[in-house]
């Protein structure tokens, strides 16, 4: 009976490493290639691409709590890039939206044979 | 500070994060989409304060979840299709993508089984109140040159931005 309460009390409190954190960054991460890979709505795609970057930065900071800031300042530039991605990207969108009147990405297949 | 009832926050935070994550893979309609991609933002944010990030966690707010998001909820607006939701939501490539994502989960689970010595350093703390005025000097420090560089990149973003969504030039 003891030895059990013990045993309950410490897993409950397992403290939070940092490879928790570096397992739900590979969810996201993980999930994020699915959406790129299987996605046909453009828009969507792209989330997806923010869902991979922000399991990166999820990593880099989990990281700066062991290694030093570092990680922070690089989450810093990723999230730079993720909003020019994201701009060029829905640029892009929209112009290929003009075009073909669809937001499909197996629609653009010009370069397929 | 310290942070209270680390475990339960850890586990709702990442547990809403990776939900939220599926939904926005998963749902028809691009808007719901970006409200779950949102909810996964914030989520993230409240993470990276419970790692002594609380810099990271307000760019993460203001940038993401304030610029990107709205941008991305702007475009959904712009070239929203009534007929895109009634087609086939998902191209023939799943087993690719079922097998890239094994693959990827593999070997991110081989690493952080193999590899846990790169995680047994003490963890330090970074008291919170020095955070940003640390970032802010690495920034202008040793991190003048990609500094400049993500400017850069900016304004070219900014002009691609334009010139592809202009409609004549």
């Amino acid at each position: 009976m003891r030895v059990r309460k013990t045993k309950s009390r410490r897993t409950e409190m397992t403290p939070v490493t940092t490879l928790h954190y570096l397992v739900v960054a590979a969810a996201l991460f993980v999930l994020g290639v699915i959406g790129v890979l299987t996605r046909r709505n453009v828009v969507i795609v792209l989330m997806s691409v923010e869902l991979i970057l922000n399991a990166v930065n999820l990593n880099l900071v989990a990281f700066s709590r062991i290694w030093g800031l570092h990680g922070q300042v690089f989450a810093i530039f990723v999230i730079t890039d993720a909003a020019a991605e994201a701009a060029v990207g829905l640029g892009i969108l929209i112009a290929f939206f003009r075009n073909k009147e669809t937001v499909n990405v197996d629609e653009v297949d010009l370069l397929k044979w | 500070m310290e942070p209270v009832a680390t475990t339960f926050f850890f586990y709702l935070l990442s547990g809403l994060a990776i939900l939220s994550g599926v939904l926005v893979i998963t749902r028809k309609n691009p808007v719901h989409s970006a409200l779950a991609l949102i909810l996964t933002l914030l989520c993230l944010a409240g993470l990276y304060l419970m790692l002594y990030a609380p810099f990271v966690a307000g760019v993460q707010i203001i940038l993401y979840v304030g610029g990107i998001m709205v941008l991305f909820l702007f475009v959904i607006m712009l070239v929203n299709l009534e007929r895109s939701q009634k087609e086939k939501q998902f191209n023939r490539q799943w087993v690719a993508g079922i097998l890239a994502a094994v693959a990827l989960g593999g070997l991110l689970v081989a690493i952080y089984t193999k590899g846990s010595a790169l995680f047994v350093r003490p963890e330090l703390l970074f008291p919170e109140a020095e955070n940003t005025q640390q970032v802010g000097q690495m920034l202008y420090g040793n991190y003048m040159l990609p500094f400049e560089i993500a400017s850069l990149l900016l304004l070219v973003a900014i002009i691609g931005a334009v010139v592809m969504a202009k409609k004549r030039i």
